[in-house]
């Protein structure tokens, strides 16, 4: 129902192309995440689809529909803007019901609606204020409710949750996740935040500079990254790049480990460096390491807590299962 | 934001306001431009029907070379400049009291900023009769009062009362952008100086007055434009006389009162290239505005 | 300012204030005071502040004899008209600049305020023209387009600053939400765009009121309005310093008032976004 094709698509705007030549398949029910730095072209992935801006060459298709002209009403899709976007001078109800009211939908069937989405997005008792009077957490609510009552083909995020303050956003990401498993429609997700992207998505589309740089799933993406840009963009701490004498020695041009992949000795290891920077979490610590061989210091992770005093001499052992290997390219060496 | 649908539709909504305001520019520009041209006196039997001469840049020349002009554009900027003067340097002073804390500051504001409100009739005949006024006025009675001989002020002193008139017409204008502006500083700057060691008039002369700068500049030039073409203060106190004929009373009066079309259009002419010169100032700072 | 004043500089502040502004506001003090006065008391001297017998018989006189009530209705609806008009072809205009912006766009907007700019008295000739041929002069409609056209740059500019300030997602969101363009306008924009559009009105209608040039060269009796009314008492005979008091009172009085509430679209309207 929620099938979502790109073909060859290309956005410019002037002379700056702002997407490249780009193809890409949403498949019904997926959660598919677009991540990537700032000014990689993930808002204006969305809106494309969305219908919001008009695309300078290619196809999209929705359920095997050529969409590319038609206007964003028409498509179907439902969004939710980073910044809710909700009518200030209307209810929350009355914020729900319009596109059904745009769309003419009966008005018992319109309540029966609301009332549904309120019980699901616990709006119930909020439902005759403004949202003027709602925290950013319920005007979000709000947004989301808006969007279900339109029973969309699919959902559209755009970095819903960067106006939260932390702790909400945890919160808030189980909601959005249950809400996919619950509802089962297609969802598009856009965020900066990789750590979103890995624990919500079916599939994470990483792009840079109009470009997708690897599709795939969260774990593929982890363990298998087609890149050193996928590689240094996904986990974090960023995995440890390191280039030169040491990577020739694995016949590579750039070698990455991830810093839970390097194990800690004061005695012996592969690598001996001196202890910089060390950041207590509680549940793990992250030495960062000065080793001869790397310009940069090498980030380790150890769990619990572990004292190592500054400039204190550590060895480090890579675990040589999880060693990705890059060519000159930056592309990954099987 | 905008895709195909949304670009054509907007093309449509701007085309009567674009329209209209291009007429009523090129129109009546174009006529006072073909008429500056030609010699027309309706009142000695020239007609359009017939078919008007063309003089070239006669009118032109007659306009600059007459006796009046010269007087016209001195009239000009003794009025303008003068009510520039009074008004900026008032206007700050004021700016700078109201900014203060103090008691009743809402209503204060209102009794400074009602004279813009005043129709300029109001404000001209208000002024004329019952403040300057040799006989009858509040100035004859305030002069009397200190046992000094009333002043005749619109015959005596025709160019300071026009002044004082527009000056107190739009001191409230003045006053109110340099208050916005005073008002838009952030308090945070000035307490930096403090904190640096800078002391009232200090700060006031490095901080306060740059950031007023861009404020007063708009008010002159907008003022400018305004003030080029006053026209019903003088029309129902002076008529023109006593040095009070500005340039574009001077027009006024080649058009209407003496009715010679071709010269009084050809300093039409002359006024629009003026006004234009300021607007271009003006103009730059607004585009620099609107790419913020 | 956070700190504490002291209360010897506050005093002085606002005596200081309070004496400028009533210095000020004095001529229009004088002029309402006046208008309740005789004829005789008008010009008494010493000038009598309080002690007069209060009468409302020169707002009686100034009506009977002159007919202000026409003279009202005329600046009602011209000031109304020109406004409305002006509302009615600025709207859109105003929404395609701020929310479908091209290239040209700002240009456009600074040649709109530019028209503003030009010297009246230069097109005095051929305005005055045209209305004779086309039988415009000393009538409403006539004076109402001609005002719409010196106030038209405003109106669009100060709607467009408003409009800018809507949020473009919400639009987009009416848009996603299935609204056309006229739903969107309609239910969305405008009812966000109320508060700017009053704004707009109020401003507007201030100024149209007060125009005198226009209005003084381009009518005659029949669609005269205040400005021109008042005007007429520049060659009076006889007494008459509390009958223009009483005139001059009626035709300003809906200003002042309308003024009190406008001070910030004043700013905004007059110094196109140059001051903020």
């Amino acid at each position: 129902m929620g099938q979502i094709t790109l073909q060859q698509v290309t956005k410019s705007f002037g002379d700056v192309d702002v997407i490249q030549p780009l193809d890409l398949t949403i498949e019904d029910g997926e959660f598919a995440v677009f991540v990537g730095p700032s000014g990689c072209g993930k808002s204006t992935l969305l809106r494309l689809i969305a219908g919001l801006e008009d695309i300078t060459s290619g196809t999209i298709k929705i359920d095997g529909n050529d969409a590319t002209d038609i206007p964003p009403a028409k498509r179907g899709l439902a969004m939710v803007f980073q910044s809710y976007a909700l009518y200030p001078h209307m209810s929350v109800r009355k914020n729900i019901a319009f596109p059904m009211r745009m769309a003419k939908v009966p008005a018992d069937e319109q309540e029966r609606r609301i009332e549904s989405a309120a019980k699901a997005l616990n709006l119930t008792d909020y439902l005759d204020r403004r949202p003027g009077q709602l925290s950013g957490g319920q005007r979000q609510r709000v947004a989301i409710g808006r969007a279900i009552v339109r029973e969309p083909s699919a959902f559209l995020f755009d970095e819903p949750l960067s106006n939260l303050d932390a702790a909400l956003r945890v919160g808030m990401r189980m909601e959005i996740s249950e809400l996919h498993k619950k509802l089962e429609t297609t969802m598009i997700y856009v965020t900066h935040d990789q750590v979103e992207a890995m624990t919500m998505a079916d599939k994470i589309v990483v792009l840079r500079l109009g470009n997708i740089e690897q599709v795939g799933s969260p774990l593929e993406l982890y363990q298998r990254p087609r890149n050193t840009f996928v590689a240094g963009f996904i986990g974090s701490p960023k995995m440890n790049q390191i280039q030169g004498a040491e990577a020739d020695k694995h016949n590579a041009h750039t070698i990455g480990i991830r810093p839970e992949h390097i194990d800690l000795s004061e005695t012996d290891g592969t690598w001996k460096g001196t202890v910089g920077v060390s950041e207590h979490l509680g549940s793990d610590t992250f030495f960062h390491v000065q080793c001869d061989f790397a310009a940069e210091p090498i980030t380790v992770r150890a769990t619990g807590e572990r004292a190592l005093s500054y400039g204190s001499d550590v060895y480090l052992t890579p675990r040589a299962e999880h060693l990705h290997r890059f060519d000159a390219q930056g592309l990954r060496i099987e | 934001m905008a895709t195909q649908h949304s670009r054509s539709a907007a093309r449509i909504m701007m085309a009567p306001a674009v329209f209209l305001l291009l007429g009523w520019m090129l129109v009546p520009l174009t006529m006072t431009l073909y008429f500056s041209f030609k010699k027309y006196l309706p009142l000695r039997g020239d007609s359009l029907e017939r078919g008007l001469d063309w003089v070239g840049f006669d009118n032109y020349i007659r306009f600059l070379s007459s006796s009046s002009f010269w007087p016209s554009v001195q009239a000009t900027l003794v009025i303008v400049g003068g009510v520039l003067i009074i008004t900026v340097v008032l206007g700050v002073l004021l700016a700078i009291l109201l900014d203060q804390p103090f008691w009743g500051q809402g209503v204060v504001r209102i009794l400074v900023i009602a004279p813009f409100f005043v129709m300029p009739t109001v404000t001209a005949l208000v002024w004329k009769n019952m403040f300057m006024d040799p006989v009858n006025g509040m100035f004859a009675h305030l002069w009397r009062f200190f046992g000094a001989e009333p002043v005749s002020w619109l015959s005596d002193a025709s160019v300071e009362s026009i002044i004082m008139i527009v000056s107190w017409q739009w001191l409230p204008f003045a006053t109110l952008i340099l208050l916005t502006a005073i008002q838009s500083l952030d308090s945070e700057q000035i307490e930096a100086a403090e904190m640096d060691g800078a002391s009232v008039l200090s700060r006031f002369y490095h901080i306060v007055l740059p950031h007023l700068s861009r404020a007063i500049t708009i008010v002159v030039l907008i003022q400018t434009i305004f003030l080029l073409s006053i026209f019903a203060e003088i029309f129902v106190t002076t008529g023109g006389s006593f040095g009070t004929r500005t340039l574009t009373y001077l027009i006024f009066q080649r058009v209407i009162d003496s009715q010679n079309i071709g010269l009084g259009s050809a300093g039409g002419v002359y006024a629009i290239i003026l006004a234009n010169i300021v607007a271009i100032f003006l103009m730059r700072i607004v585009g620099k505005n609107l790419d913020k | 300012m956070a700190r504490a004043v002291t209360t010897r500089r506050k005093v002085i502040t606002t005596g200081a204030a309070w004496a400028v502004g009533l210095l000020i506001f004095f001529p229009i003090y004088w002029t309402i005071l006046t208008s309740f006065k005789t004829e005789a008391q008008a010009i008494a001297n010493p000038p009598l502040f309080f002690s007069f017998d209060w009468t409302l018989e020169n707002y009686g006189v100034v009506q009977e004899r002159s007919d202000y009530m026409r003279f009202l209705w005329n600046s009602i609806f011209i000031a109304g008209g020109s406004t409305l008009l002006g509302i009615i072809i600025a709207v859109p205009a105003a929404w395609s600049m701020a929310f479908v912006p091209s290239k040209r766009t700002k240009d456009i907007l600074l040649w709109m305020l530019s028209t503003k700019m030009l010297p009246a008295v230069g097109v005095l000739y051929p305005i005055s023209l045209l209305f004779v041929k086309y039988n415009l002069l000393d009538t409403h409609g006539g004076l109402i387009v001609v005002l719409m056209l010196i106030n038209l740059p405003i109106i669009v500019w100060m709607l467009y600053t408003y409009f800018r300030e809507i949020p473009g997602e919400i639009l987009e969101a009416a848009r996603m939400d299935g609204a056309g363009l006229k739903e969107e306008i309609l239910y969305v924009l405008t009812p966000m765009a109320i508060p700017g559009i009053a704004s707009t009105v109020l401003l507007n209608v201030i100024l149209a009121w007060n125009e005198a040039f226009w209005t003084l060269n381009l009518t005659a009796a029949k669609a005269a309005p205040l400005t021109a009314f008042i005007a007429s008492y520049s060659s009076p005979e006889g007494l008459f310093y509390a009958k223009l008091s009483a005139a001059s009172t009626m035709a300003i009085a809906p200003i002042l008032i309308l003024g009190w509430f406008s001070q910030k679209q004043l700013v905004r309207g007059l110094t196109f976004g140059a001051v903020k």
